[in-house]
């Protein structure tokens, strides 16, 4: 029979179709019997394997490419000539160029002219065509639904087997939907071959709509007690699906299933695998139907957790199988791997669990890899649940740090770090320290930190914990994260003086040994600023330890080295920088080479540093006083984020001490926490403000100022964060403090720390306590946060920032003199901290003013503005005095100020917020030209005036001519 | 299971079954990833690889690799099982079984992967089962195929 006569099924309407003619008479045969013959005459379309040929012989991509597009261009006239005796043939070499590479879409179409076909072959092809070409295109699915209904109802078992391979392949929702009924029949079919096919498509349908569950329900009953092994591994794989699904569900097969109880079933069907005789069909090298031994013991697993009854029920199977089952291949692996979980996961007894953790350690020394991941593993998930049967595996655990393999030392690093506690830090960090030294880059950050967050949990003395830092420091390189930059300054600036000597020393002897410096930077960061900050001990102090010491110019020649090499990151400079500076207190000879080496700094390349140089400089100069005050010691700062931490978990920390530790590593690795990221977001927004005062059109600044922020997060004590954003939150007064640190937040607004703080500060309800933890941010900001992100925020900026930060630090420096530097305001509220930061320099800056014309930026409804210019040497002095001769009250009022980027700007609190009738507002700002431009200035006024708030822009220029402050 | 994909060591894609709907651009770039995440891993690692939030398995025999995207939930010892199955599976049917044999015979291969598979889940867990229907189905092609004068009718 020529299939040319067949009836065509295309899904062509009749009319349109011209092979499909009721007419049957003479004239049409002889038609058909010439086309015949023309096709005959006609050369054969390429058959597929020759094209494949055709293809694989091809020695270059493009000769390739011409016999694919030679072919599909072929292939496309094709389709447009409804020829239907090649099209199957055809689809299958498209099918081929597809798995090429090569766009096959124009086929879709034709695959479901295939299976409306009533070959088998058209079929065969056309459905395989339908799961590789099919989006979820609409249109097209439409089509398919239609096909696939109409085979789901074929009387021949392979058909609704194609349509049903299909359907569990390609099955949309809305497929999944309009289907669901022709499947749930079909698994109520008595041929196992389509209900088997049947069920697995019904876990497909619920998969894509869930709520489909409900109509296969009634179904599923019968299929656990068959004896077909295909019906019963898809029964528990749709049994599983539902019951992971819906916890009703699950209820329901606890409760019913129709038959018998769920649990005596599955256990009747696993012993029967286990303990019944050799059957060849099933057999996997000794283990029967392993596949199904899986799917029942997963299933087992879902029943038996948190429920007594059920667990009891199964304890004795899973022992038998635990037991009985031969481990000499990955089959019998498999199913251990399965029991181990089900033991785990369920109220299983203690013996049993004893049981699994020893397949484990059994695992563990397999020589096959996989089985070892598989083991560390599952380990990983059940170390929390049975911590010490894990803790006697713990060598072999170390042991697969040795591994070579990525997966397995990722996974045994983990596990590493669940299993330390008190007892074993000691060895564990040994180990780990080998480990991390040999490490690959990718490891290194997060081992490193992973070690800084045990020492400081169960470090049994100082002195060790101490080493281990270092030791961390040193092998991690420049991978460590920021978070324990800072960390170990904490730890040292919080030990007692013996031990901040002998780590001195020890960071002063790590720093000798070569290359350190570069590919070390961290170590080199912490290490200059201990010397810094511990100079007089470290050079002077008790040597119990009977180091060596250097000679005060051995010193400087090493910070020489440093600050000149070119290796030496900016960030490292600057710790150096400010190092050197607190060196100057703390020498007794040296003291004019230190100054020396700070001038010179005072023309670098990176502005940053060159401004730290100008500033440190002025501290040998005119304000040589302030040196000592100002670099004095640092305060022991609080243990911050991991001590915190450990309160708050208390007694229950050997459950959850994975977690912890997660979250430790987490937070020390990105940082985002949810409140530090609507702080972000927060500062985006002003950052938008201070694009808008600046008319600048460089968004990037905004975008690195938030990266920085990011960083920045790393080093912000985590609950000073979160007490400050609470602040921010609660805090709806607008006080004076708060109206600057708008500002500061607007200009330095990568300077989360600074603003964070100092929201704290004007807070009213800050306590003693609040005060310390806020020292300890403004030194972490002081040196860590800060520093490091200054470098990429100047350049881009390059506005006020710098100097309000060099402002900044020398008060972090000072900080200890607060009580020495008289408060502006006179009341000892936590706000005369950030006061004293203004008159350190406001005291010290008695200049004459000189008569000069005031510009006066705002006259407006009464409100007027003037600005009284007055040059000075640095910088100029910028007296802003706002009046009000209205007889409104103006509350709220704030000044925000922007000048051009050659410029820096310094503005300071002003005298008041609420401007009434005939009263006054004074503020000063300050701007420090870097280059010679004429300054303008940009002013934004906003206030409220019967609640209303109201904003003025204006631009100022006229000012006069200035000096370059840089020589 | 998510995804098998078959490959050889150059890289060129044999087989690919999806069981998730991905747009075709998503597809080829999980597949160019994952080719060359696997060939550049040694031949001593294990078959495992942590991948976005799936797991991949993936096995090599001879010149071809075989590599299945599973859930987070799903036995990755067992997925190797499954590869192995389908091995041999292809084995038995085309009789020690080569990459051309997969090359030149792909939809023989598609189509023995769905009496193995179906939704990424095992349907049959008898390897004769899997070989009878196989047989079966072929027969059934080969009836309808004519022998007269079209005779290289079929898929050719």
């Amino acid at each position: 029979m020529y299939p040319y006569y067949e009836q065509d099924w295309s899904v062509l309407p009749p009319e349109n179709n011209r092979r499909f003619n009721p007419a049957f008479n003479m004239a049409t045969i002889r038609q058909a019997f010439t086309e015949a013959v023309e096709r005959v005459r006609m050369p054969t379309p390429t058959r597929l394997r020759d094209l494949i040929r055709q293809i694989r012989a091809a020695r270059t991509a493009a000769e390739e490419r011409a016999v694919v597009n030679k072919e599909c261009a072929y292939i496309r006239s094709t389709f447009r000539e409804e020829d239907s005796v090649w099209r199957c043939r055809n689809i299958a070499k498209l099918l081929y160029i597809h798995m090429l590479g090569y766009p096959a879409h124009f086929g879709q179409l034709e695959c479901l002219k295939l299976t409306a076909s009533t070959r088998f072959t058209d079929k065969r092809i056309g459905y395989l065509g339908a799961m590789l070409l099919l989006d979820e295109r609409q249109d097209v699915h439409l089509l398919i639904t239609n096909c696939l209904k109409n085979d789901l109802n074929s009387s021949t078992q392979f058909v609704v087997g194609l349509a049903l391979c299909t359907l569990g392949a390609i099955a949309s929702p809305e497929m999944a939907r309009d289907l669901a009924s022709e499947v749930e029949r079909l698994m109520k079919s008595p041929n196992t071959y389509i209900r088997k096919k049947a069920t697995l498509c019904a876990f497909r349908v619920i998969r894509r709509v869930p709520e489909l569950m409900e109509i296969f329900l009634p179904a599923t009953r019968s299929l656990l007690s068959e004896k077909n092994h295909g019906i019963l591994i898809t029964g528990v794989t749709l049994i599983t699906e539902m019951c992971e699904n819906s916890s009703d569900t699950l209820m329901h097969f606890k409760k019913d299933s129709g038959n018998r109880e769920i649990v005596p079933n599955l256990v009747r069907i696993l012993k029967s695998l286990i303990l019944g005789g050799y059957s060849p069909e099933h057999d996997v090298s000794g283990v029967s139907d392993p596949f199904l031994q899986v799917k029942i013991l997963r299933l087992l697993r879902i029943l038996g957790h948190n429920d007594p009854d059920a667990s009891e029920a199964m304890n004795d199977i899973l022992a038998q199988v635990a037991t009985n089952t031969e481990t000499s291949k990955n089959v019998g692996n498999t199913i251990l791997y399965e029991t181990v979980l089900s033991i785990m996961d369920i109220r299983s007894e203690g013996g049993l669990r004893v049981l699994a953790v020893n397949i484990l350690g059994r695992f563990l020394l397999n020589s096959d890899k996989n089985i070892r991941y598989v083991a560390l593993n599952t380990l990983l998930r059940t170390v929390h649940a049975d911590t010490s049967a894990v803790q006697r595996h713990r060598t072999t655990i170390l042991e697969c740090l040795k591994d070579p393999d990525v997966s397995i030392r990722r996974r045994a690093m983990e596990l590493s770090f669940a299993l330390i506690n008190a007892q074993n830090i000691r060895t564990m960090t040994k180990e780990l320290l080998l480990f991390l030294e040999k490490a690959d880059a990718e490891f290194k950050a997060q081992c490193s930190s992973g070690m800084i967050l045990a020492a400081e949990r169960y470090s049994p003395n100082s002195r060790w914990h101490l080493d281990t830092q270092l030791s961390v420091l040193i092998a991690a390189g420049n991978y460590v994260r920021d978070d324990v930059v800072s960390s170990t300054i904490q730890l040292v600036s919080s030990s007692p003086v013996p031990e901040q000597t002998y780590i001195t020393n020890r960071f002063w002897e790590s720093l000798q040994v070569a290359n350190h410096c570069e590919d070390k930077q961290p170590l080199l960061q912490v290490a200059v600023w201990a010397i810094g900050e511990y100079g007089d001990l470290f050079m002077y102090g008790v040597n119990e330890d009977e180091f060596e010491r250097p000679t005060e110019s051995d010193l400087i020649a090493v910070y020489h080295k440093f600050l000149t090499s070119a290796q030496v990151s900016t960030t490292s400079k600057q710790y150096a920088l400010i190092s050197l500076a607190k060196l100057s207190t703390r020498l007794q000879q040296c003291v004019e080479e230190i100054q020396a080496l700070i001038t010179s700094f005072g023309s670098h390349l990176n502005v940053d540093l060159q401004q730290r140089g100008v500033e440190f400089t002025q501290l040998f100069g005119t304000y040589k006083h302030l040196r000592p005050p100002l670099l004095e010691k640092m305060p022991a700062m609080q243990i911050s984020r991991i001590s915190s931490q450990n309160g708050e978990s208390g007694g229950s920390f050997d459950d959850n001490s994975p977690d912890v530790m997660e979250n430790g590593i987490e937070l020390g690795g990105s940082g985002t926490h949810p409140l530090i990221e609507s702080n972000m977001n927060t500062m985006g927004d002003n950052t938008n403000i201070l694009l808008d005062l600046l008319g600048s059109t460089d968004l990037s600044v905004g975008a690195s100022d938030l990266a920085m922020a990011t960083d920045l997060s790393n080093a912000v004590h985590k609950k000073n964060t979160r007490n400050a954003n609470n602040d921010v939150t609660s805090n709806a007064t607008v006080s004076n403090n708060q109206d600057l640190l708008d500002l500061l937040d607007l200009d330095m607004s990568a300077a989360s720390t600074t603003a964070v703080m100092g929201v704290n500060l004007s807070a009213d309800h800050n306590s003693a306590a609040n005060m310390n933890t806020m020292l300890g941010g403004l030194d972490l900001s002081g040196f860590g946060g800060l520093n490091s992100m200054q470098p990429s925020s100047i350049p881009t900026n390059g506005n006020d920032l710098a100097s309000m930060l060099g402002g900044l630090n020398a008060g972090v420096g000072g900080a200890p003199s607060t009580a020495a530097v008289p408060p502006i305001g006179g009341d000892v509220n936590s706000s005369s901290l950030l006061g004293e930061l203004n008159p350190t320099t406001v005291s010290n800056n008695v200049t004459v003013p000189l008569q000069r014309a005031k510009l006066t930026a705002l006259d407006k409804n009464g409100l007027v503005v003037q600005l009284l210019p007055v040059p000075g040497s640095d910088c100029m002095k910028i007296c802003i005095t706002t009046t009000n001769s209205s007889d409104n009250t103006l509350e709220q009022y704030v000044l925000q100020a922007a000048v051009q980027k050659s410029f820096k700007l310094q503005m300071l609190t002003p005298s008041d917020s609420v401007l009434p009738p005939g009263g006054v507002i004074t503020q000063e700002m300050r701007v420090v030209a870097t280059s010679n431009a004429v300054l303008r200035m940009r002013l934004r006024i906003q206030y409220t005036l019967d609640g209303q708030q109201l904003v003025e822009q204006t631009e100022v220029s006229g000012f006069p001519e200035q000096q370059l402050s840089n020589e | 299971m998510l995804f098998m994909l078959l490959f050889s060591r150059q890289g060129k894609l044999r087989l690919q079954k999806w069981y998730m709907a991905y747009p075709d651009k998503t597809k080829k770039k999980i597949t160019r990833e994952l080719v060359t995440t696997i060939l550049a891993r040694k031949p001593k690692m294990c078959s495992f690889l942590e991948w976005k939030d799936c797991k991949i398995v993936y096995k090599r025999y001879a010149s071809l690799y075989f590599c299945c995207a599973i859930e987070q939930n799903d036995n990755e010892l067992l997925t190797l099982e499954i590869i192995h199955r389908y091995v041999e599976l292809l084995d038995k049917y085309f009789g020690s079984v080569c990459e051309l044999d997969i090359i030149f015979n792909f939809e023989k291969a598609y189509f023995i992967l769905d009496e193995l598979l179906i939704g990424g889940e095992i349907q049959e867990t008898s390897k004769k089962n899997v070989l009878k229907a196989i047989a079966s189905q072929d027969l059934l092609q080969e009836d309808e195929t004519p022998q007269s004068f079209f005779d290289d009718h079929g898929l050719g």
